[in-house]
């Protein structure tokens, strides 16, 4: 019942038998109990699973943010886990993008200077930088919006910005966590088509944790977590079933 | 790289202006505080020097007499003119040799009169003491030898009798002779001692000895030594000539006495250096004070920006990137304070020299270490910090609140 051979493309990211394991001995705390889970490119994936059911650990470990305790995970056949903390950040700096929940931008600091963040650590020289970021803040419709700081941006505006320092450095795969979960229904409808919109027009593979049903309805498949494992994988009712 | 790591940390500084300020006012007031000190203290050294070289620190004085003791003077044989040849034609390494007698006189001219010292010499004792014609002309050879009734006023006397106007050519009762005046003298003003040195007559030697002290002898000799001659070996070279000339047994003491100006010079500008140098050591301590305030600004700001590190972390900032952002952050608040401090007290230090009556004198040595050390204290007290915000694991820093 799995979707991940259903377009035929090469599989992005494959996980083996991942297990996370928080403290030891008696203490010890399983959150991940051996996760299988295949990512192709191109695809829009949604995480759902209540509290507690490994889907944040799942996202942290894909986004080469921690590591697993044992398994294999395989990204574009490169095994992380065999990386080290520098070669990991390597790796989210030129093939991974985040959004996060709390938008997570630095304060008193200009749309665009945030914009630009992941592309100085690049090296981009700054002419180039400049271009790129304002092209990304128009791509997610903040043109004219540059020199404001966070703090006179509404939420929704905040977290475009967030998704334009995600995607101004083109990277092969968008890890959204809770995208939409500090936004109004209206808002969180404008940031899906926004995502919906970059993962059709320009084939970024989004993998996104949610908890709400209607956002999850956005993507072309959903993956279900409960107590460390992912219980179901499939296809969005409205391609397949 | 460097560039960019120099953007972010100067956007950094740029976004929390007012904590930046809060964090160099430490340095600011150290960097300050040190130069201020090292430069007036410089300023006080100089002026020390300058007073006596005024005096002429090459100068030896020879006096009759054993050194210090009071009652001292029985069986003083005073010198002759002969003992200021011999010394002039034996010992080498001397600018001038001056043979010198003096008294305290009443000097009168119309109905002004005024107690001064006249000293009868010869030509070298003008610049021996460094002091310089100002109008007017020396003794003569003919002068000299034949005693002359011809002086050299200094300016003081000229005030007092003359009450400014041109003294040049008018003739002053000295005792009982009467005094043409040949040259007016350069004011010195007052010695370190508080003496004032333009309070004086001089007259030919041979004048004073004929006229005033009615012998030939000679109360003291004033030498000069070269400049970069050790005094020490020329004291030592006249105190032999003179036990011989003297007929000094090896086993009596000397009978004279070679006294050494730069003795005394060397006394006094080691007080001021060791006064400075201790003012600095405390201005050296709140440097240091400054640079533990940058280093707990720093730890605050580490952990107030937690969740920033997270960010920059996980967008693939490398552990280095972190910690170089941080220490340039450190370095450049630093030598900040450090430029700001050198600013306050180059101006300081001007007002303050003005205001003292010292001479203002700039020390690049001092600037330049004062601003290494500010960029140093930057890099020291701003590592750890830095190395705490590189070690933050990313997923705990973006659960920071």
């Amino acid at each position: 019942m799995t979707a991940s051979n259903q377009t035929g493309a090469q599989p992005l990211i494959e996980l083996q038998g991942i297990t996370k394991v928080y403290g030891t001995g008696q203490a010890a705390m399983h959150a991940l109990c051996g996760v299988d889970l295949c990512i192709n490119e191109g695809e829009f994936i949604a995480v759902m699973g209540p509290s507690g059911s490994g889907k944040s650990t799942c996202m942290n470990i894909l986004g080469c943010l921690d590591t697993s305790s044992a398994g294999s995970y395989k990204f574009k056949n490169i095994e992380v886990n065999r990386l080290s903390r520098n070669q990991r950040t390597r790796l989210r700096r030129f093939y991974l993008g985040f959004v996060f929940q709390g938008f997570n931008l630095l304060s008193r600091t200009t749309a665009l200077e945030n914009v630009e963040l992941p592309l100085i650590y690049r090296g981009t020289p700054a002419r180039k930088r400049h271009t790129q970021a304002l092209r990304a803040l128009e791509t997610v419709g903040l043109k004219g919006w540059e020199s404001h700081t966070p703090a006179e941006l509404s939420g929704g505006q905040q977290q475009r910005v967030a998704i334009a320092r995600a995607v101004v450095t083109e990277p092969e795969i968008l890890f959204a966590d809770e995208p939409t979960g500090n936004l109004d229904s209206a808002r969180s409808h404008e940031i899906m088509d926004l995502l919906t919109g970059l993962n059709r027009d320009r084939g970024v593979t989004v993998v996104m944790v949610t908890h709400e049903p209607d956002m999850a309805a956005y993507a072309n498949r959903i993956v279900h977590f409960l107590d460390g494992l992912v219980a179901s994988d499939k296809a969005n009712g409205k391609d397949t079933l | 790289m460097i560039g960019n790591t120099l953007l972010l940390a100067l956007r950094e500084i740029r976004r929390n202006v007012m904590r930046s300020i809060l964090t160099i006012l430490g340095i600011v007031i150290g960097v300050a505080a040190v130069i201020i000190m090292v430069t007036i203290g410089g300023g006080a050294t100089v002026q020390v020097k300058q007073q006596i070289a005024s005096m002429g620190s090459n100068l030896l004085m020879v006096t009759p007499g054993k050194r210090m003791g009071p009652g001292q003077s029985s069986g003083n044989i005073p010198f002759k003119q002969s003992d200021a040849e011999a010394i002039a034609r034996e010992v080498g390494s001397l600018q001038s040799v001056s043979p010198v007698s003096s008294k305290s006189v009443k000097a009168i001219f119309g109905n002004q009169n005024w107690s001064t010292q006249v000293t009868g010499t010869d030509n070298s004792y003008i610049m021996a003491t460094n002091r310089s014609i100002k109008s007017g002309r020396q003794f003569t050879d003919s002068e000299a030898r034949s005693g002359a009734a011809v002086c050299i006023v200094g300016e003081t006397v000229v005030k007092k009798l003359f009450g400014g106007q041109d003294a040049l050519g008018e003739k002053i009762r000295l005792e009982n002779i009467s005094c043409e005046i040949i040259a007016i003298l350069m004011g010195k003003g007052q010695s370190s001692m508080g003496t004032d040195q333009d309070d004086i007559v001089v007259i030919p030697l041979s004048t004073f000895q004929r006229r005033f002290a009615g012998n030939q002898d000679v109360s003291m000799i004033q030498i000069s030594v070269q400049d970069g001659v050790s005094t020490e070996k020329v004291q030592k070279d006249i105190e032999q000539l003179l036990r011989v000339r003297r007929h000094i047994s090896p086993s009596d003491d000397d009978n004279f006495n070679v006294m050494d100006m730069k003795e005394i010079a060397s006394m006094l500008t080691g007080t001021t250096q060791m006064m400075t140098a201790l003012l600095s050591a405390v201005a050296a301590v709140s440097l240091l004070v400054g640079g533990i305030g940058i280093m707990n600004i720093m730890l605050v700001s580490v952990t107030e920006r937690t969740r920033e590190i997270g960010i920059r972390l996980a967008i693939g900032a490398f552990e280095h990137e972190v910690l170089l952002q941080f220490l340039v952050e450190a370095v450049v608040l630093s030598s900040f304070g450090g430029l700001i401090g050198i600013v306050i007290a180059l101006v300081t230090s001007v007002w303050l020299a003005g205001i003292l009556g010292v001479p203002f004198v700039f020390n690049a040595g001092i600037v330049l270490v004062a601003f290494l050390f500010s960029a140093a204290v930057g890099v020291i007290f701003g590592y750890f910090p830095a190395l705490k915000a590189a070690r933050l694991d990313p997923i705990e820093a973006l659960r920071h609140e």
